[in-house]
């Protein structure tokens, strides 16, 4: 034998054959997996195919969403340096002036928070503005009148003609404006656009000291230019005069980013119910393998090789991984069809579906893949298999398979942490990534394994019947609790710990409903106004809450370097919003409610101004590399003023309530050119209204933000993504029941045996039916509650560390996500048992051989 | 005549749990190139173990196990597998059918594995010498317990082994059923000049060999030679 050792002459076709003949008449239980496998390969393909295309259709879109091929932007009117730049370029095609402003419509007792766009020029060059009608896009700027946001128009019963007063200036409006270059739909919900000819900006009145103001200037390129070496020649030029260049494609990758952080997010939601069916499948072949065993022995008695008998099912397995693969694409391509009904509103252009082939190949590839390598563990079993089971003796191999299942344990878990970096291209994520499941899937399994033993050392003798045999088949042989405690528990924690992130989201942005907590925050107010405007609110039986005064600075230089020095030096790590960034600083004796202090001592007042002791918040210390004692140069609209850092603030910046990166003490600012933001707090809808109307009317220039409306709109937004994220984990419980259907399935032999055993024994229907009915409330309450409460601590953990804020659990996953969860698989386990309790043993007996 | 199996002081223990049982003890015999020989005793007296021995299907702790002139104890778990495949055929008591697999495709593989391109119309052969001409696309669980056997015995043969091992053949069958398969084992055996071994707690069976070997407690007690 040793001199013919060709092992086998039966080559792959043989092998095919045989896992063809044998998947032929076991299909029924091959299908389960492929259920399970097919879900989550649909999720994570209509994300990621959704995904590619949202970011070719935004690179395709780039010249139509900047409206002109690059654009010069700053917040200051340009100097003579920047005017000679752009006369460099041919001149600009196209001008526009925009603020945010309060706006009347005077036939509707109507104002509104708007963005106030004042365009001169063809622009868009690229893309179009509609507008109802059609015309006013193209004449509003000979005619003289205004385009006002659709949504607004509808939401005032506007029409074309009625009229817009912005500032002093009124105007007709010439259209509904549906969309325009240069305004996404979800800042549009804050501050809608309202077009208007840029020649009557100035009437307006607006454009004043302490305007926030947005100039930009709008260039086409020629066809032969190259935008990217256009933008290394002359952006550093233009960033000496802190004014941006940015280029159509530049603009586009940064809104690709954007959304594309999203998309890994919901990539990696859609992953989790994938794993999830990989579980089921490690389970599913677990069984199917075990019922295979001993046709493996027979295959072996009479001539078999180990590898072949392995390879059967392997081509099997791989089979079913590539068709599920190839079903879960085709089912996440037509899926991603329907994303965009729901969520165009947050995406930045319109979306053309088309085939992603990245999407497609991953698909396909990773339903192959997962599934061999879920399945590869039950299936080294077949190598261990001894013929000799075949003549009904056992022999144990523990040992060899205790090795070989570490080993695929290494090699799923070493995929997990390659497909996660791949989707989120960042080690130290993957790497939580990775360590999350492993702590979640540990944690879940320990629970069901401990579970397991308590019930065995502390067995309620003293119970019925019933409840006992229900208890005892929860650690019987071949007990299904550790894989759906697993499961169970894995969907409840995605779908609590959603709905907890979720709140602590709102959370953060509620304000509290107490009178003495501002929910309306007046902007841009001169400082001659102010009294005035602060009469008017206690006119209105409303109390002025703060009175903040701003002085708007600039950096002139950090710790002895001008900000020229920095910006020439390359290796300055320095951020470089910190030089360009105009602060809003204010000035004050003491801390307040949203600061606290990290560093350092609060000075309160000054008399000596050579060097003042400022305050300065957390993140621009980190940012501009700022320690206590550093000295800052500031620019105070043509006045140096020196300063050293006194203290350094940590900043609640999600309170809804101005807050700042610099703050000074009194006794140095006081004098110096400011203007003031004025808080109160409105008791309703109509106080508000009444109040804003009065304060537009009499203050033009004054911008009113009425938090509870930019609740309502964060809200809004917040259900809208939530929505999708829940989407998502529908996905992981569908996968889960999925999953449950083939666990109740895969031991539902069993049970009819034991059922049939009871039954003849004298059991009655109603005794096996409380028995199974107990067995699947066990499981799913386990399950749930150990899901949900995972996710508390999980939420806890994210409130403490991500969102930073206290956590005040809601109760809503406990009464409504735990006993739904736990009813969803007891209705499942009865529902797929109910063969066992209707028929009567025989005849359950001899349908089950046949 | 040949010896086609050559048994010399066996020896085979198996742990249960931590205890250590003794199946068999010094084990010696040979069997003759187309010899009819039964192993007898009763349940627990380590027939099945021998059987499993000296077809390869395990190792023993000591002795050896010559199987057609090859010492089994210096293959691999696949050259034994391939000898298997080449020499020897097995009758289970509990059939022992791919269930998964139609009756012809059950008796197709052991030729299948050997590459042989005949193997379908070979079985179709043997399936209608053992009266199922009319049973080919059926699976086991739509066949009755004589058929299976039959299929068994088809199978078993279809390799045209050298030597042929029977687990109690009759074991599952009732009778009149068992007498019919036994008939046919013992006129395919003629037929294709098979060594047969019998294992069986059945005299009346082992009776109709001509070599009987008695166990008990994993030790021979008897070694007789019929005709």
């Amino acid at each position: 034998m040793k001199q013919n050792t060709n092992i086998s002459k039966a080559g792959l076709g043989w092998l095919l054959k045989m896992a063809l003949r044998d998947g032929k008449a076991s299909w029924k239980k091959l299908t389960l997996f492929m259920a399970s496998i097919i879900l989550g390969i649909a999720a994570v393909v209509s994300i990621q195919s959704f995904s590619d295309n949202l970011k070719r259709n935004i690179a395709l879109q780039s010249k139509s969403l900047m409206g002109s091929d690059f654009k010069i932007d700053s917040n200051k009117a340009p100097n003579e340096t920047v005017i000679t730049i752009m006369d460099s370029l041919g001149g600009v095609d196209a001008r526009e002036i925009s603020f945010i402003s309060m706006v009347v419509f005077p036939n509707h007792d109507g104002s509104k928070l708007v963005r106030v766009r004042g365009i001169e020029g063809n622009f868009p060059f690229y893309g179009k503005m509609e507008t109802v009608p059609v015309t006013a896009a193209t004449n509003y700027q000979i005619r003289g009148t205004a385009l006002v946001d659709a949504t607004l128009m509808l939401q005032f019963g506007l029409k074309v003609g009625d009229s817009i007063k912005i500032g002093n200036t009124a105007l007709p409006i010439g259209g509904a404006l549906k969309s325009v270059p240069g305004s996404s739909s979800i800042f549009s919900t804050m501050a809608p656009p309202v077009v208007i000819p840029y020649n009557f900006i100035e009437p307006t009145g607006l454009v004043q000291t302490g305007s926030r103001l947005d100039y930009e200037f709008y260039f086409v390129a020629k066809p032969e230019t190259n935008l990217n070496l256009l933008n290394k020649a002359i952006g550093k030029r233009l960033d000496i005069e802190e004014v941006d260049l940015d280029i159509h494609t530049t603009t586009s990758e940064r809104l690709g980013r954007r959304y594309d952080n999203f998309g890994k997010f919901l990539n990696l939601v859609a992953f989790i119910a994938l794993l999830l069916g990989c579980v089921g499948i490690a389970s599913a072949v677990h069984i199917y393998i075990k019922e295979k065993l001993r046709s493996v022995a027979i295959l072996k008695c009479i001539g078999a090789t180990k590898k072949q008998t392995f390879l059967i099912f392997l081509i099997q397995i791989a089979f079913v991984g590539l068709l599920s693969g190839i079903i879960g694409t085709i089912a996440g391509l037509f899926l991603q069809q329907v994303f965009p009904m729901f969520f165009q509103d947050l995406l930045p252009v319109e979306v053309q579906i088309t085939l992603a082939p990245q999407a497609i190949y991953m698909g396909i590839l990773l339903g192959l893949f997962m599934s061999v390598l879920f399945a590869l563990y039950p299936l080294i079993g077949t190598i261990y298999t001894s013929p000799l089971q075949a003549l009904r003796i056992q022999q144990d191999n523990n040992s060899k398979s205790t090795k070989a299942g570490l080993l695929v344990l290494a090699i799923i878990f070493g995929f997990i942490f390659v497909f996660a970096y791949w989707l989120l291209k960042d080690l130290i994520y993957s790497l939580v990534f990775l360590i999350g499941i492993i702590i979640t899937f540990s944690i879940l399994g320990g629970i069901a394994h401990g579970f397991m033993k308590a019930i065995k050392k502390y067995f309620p003798h003293s119970w019925g019947f019933v409840a006992r045999t229900s208890l005892l088949n929860l650690y019987r042989p071949q007990n299904q609790t550790l894989i759906l405690v697993i499961t169970i528990g894995v969907g409840a924690f995605l779908i609590s710990t959603l709905f907890f992130s979720k709140n602590l989201l709102l959370a953060q942005a509620t304000i509290e409903s107490k009178t003495n907590s501002a929910n309306m925050i007046l902007l841009d107010i001169q400082n001659e106004q102010t009294e005035q405007v602060a009469t008017t609110i206690t006119n209105n039986a409303q109390k002025v809450i703060d009175d903040i005064p701003i002085v708007t600075m600039r950096i002139n230089s950090i710790k002895g370097k001008t900000i020229n020095q920095i910006r020439a030096d390359s290796t300055s790590t320095l951020r470089r919003w910190v030089l360009n960034h105009e602060f809003r600083a204010t000035y004050r004796d003491s801390l307040i409610t949203s600061e606290t202090l990290k560093l350092g001592k609060f000075t309160p007042k000054v008399t000596n101004t050579d060097l003042v002791p400022i305050s300065i918040s957390d993140n621009l210390a980190e940012d501009a590399e700022l320690n206590l004692g550093d000295k800052i140069t500031f620019n105070v609209q043509g006045v140096l003023i020196n300063t050293e850092v006194g203290s350094i603030r940590l900043v609640d910046w999600s309170r809804m309530q101005p807050n700042f990166t610099v703050l000074f003490p009194a006794g140095v600012l006081e004098t110096a050119p400011q203007f003031r933001v004025l808080t109160t707090h409105v008791p309703n809808e109509k106080a508000s209204a009444v109040l804003q109307q009065e304060l537009v009317n009499k203050f033009p220039n004054v911008s009113i933000l009425d938090l509870r409306q930019i609740l309502n709109v964060v809200e809004k937004l917040l259900d809208k993504i939530g929505w999708i994220i829940n989407f998502m984990a529908f996905f992981s419980i569908l996968t889960g029941i999925i999953v449950l259907m083939g666990a109740v399935r895969t031991s539902k032999h069993q049970r009819i045996k034991e059922s049939v055993l009871l039954r003849t024994l004298g059991a009655k229907s109603h005794q096996i039916l409380k028995i199974m009915a107990l067995e699947y409330t066990y499981l799913g309450v386990i399950g749930s509650l150990t899901g949900v409460l995972l996710s508390l601590v999980g939420s806890q953990l994210l409130a403490l560390w991500i969102f930073e804020t206290p956590f005040t659990p809601s109760i809503i996953p406990f009464v409504v996500i735990f006993p739904c969860i736990a009813l969803l698989v007891l209705a499942i386990g009865m529902a797929n048992s109910r063969s066992v309790i209707k028929n009567s043993p025989l005849e359950v007996l001899r349908k089950e051989n046949s | 005549m040949a010896k086609i199996l050559n048994v010399k002081n066996l020896e085979k223990s198996y742990f249960s749990g931590s205890k250590k049982l003794t199946i068999l003890k010094n084990i010696s015999f040979s069997v003759e190139a187309q010899d009819t020989f039964a192993i007898v005793g009763p349940s627990g007296s380590g027939k099945t173990t021998i059987l499993g021995l000296c077809a390869g299907l395990d190792q023993p702790d000591s002795g050896a196990v010559e199987l057609c002139s090859i010492e089994m104890g210096k293959l691999s778990e696949d050259e034994r597998a391939q000898l298997r495949n080449q020499k020897v055929g097995f009758i289970f008591q509990d059939f022992q059918l791919l269930p998964t697999l139609t009756a012809l495709e059950n008796v197709a593989v052991p030729l299948e594995l050997q590459g042989d391109k005949q193997a379908i119309k070979k079985a179709i052969e043997l399936l209608e010498k053992v009266g199922l001409a009319d049973r080919l696309h059926h699976y086991p669980s739509q066949l009755s317990g004589g058929e299976q056997q039959r299929v068994a015995l088809a199978r078993a043969f279809s390799n045209n082994p050298t030597i042929l091992f029977a687990d109690e053949p009759t074991g599952n069958l009732d009778a009149e059923t068992g007498e019919k398969v036994i008939q046919l084992l013992f006129d395919l055996n003629k037929e294709l000049g098979t060594t047969l071994v019998i294992v069986t707690h059945n005299i009346e069976l082992a009776q109709r060999t001509n070599h009987i070997l008695k166990l008990k407690g994993g030790s021979i007690i008897e070694n007789t030679k019929l005709v």
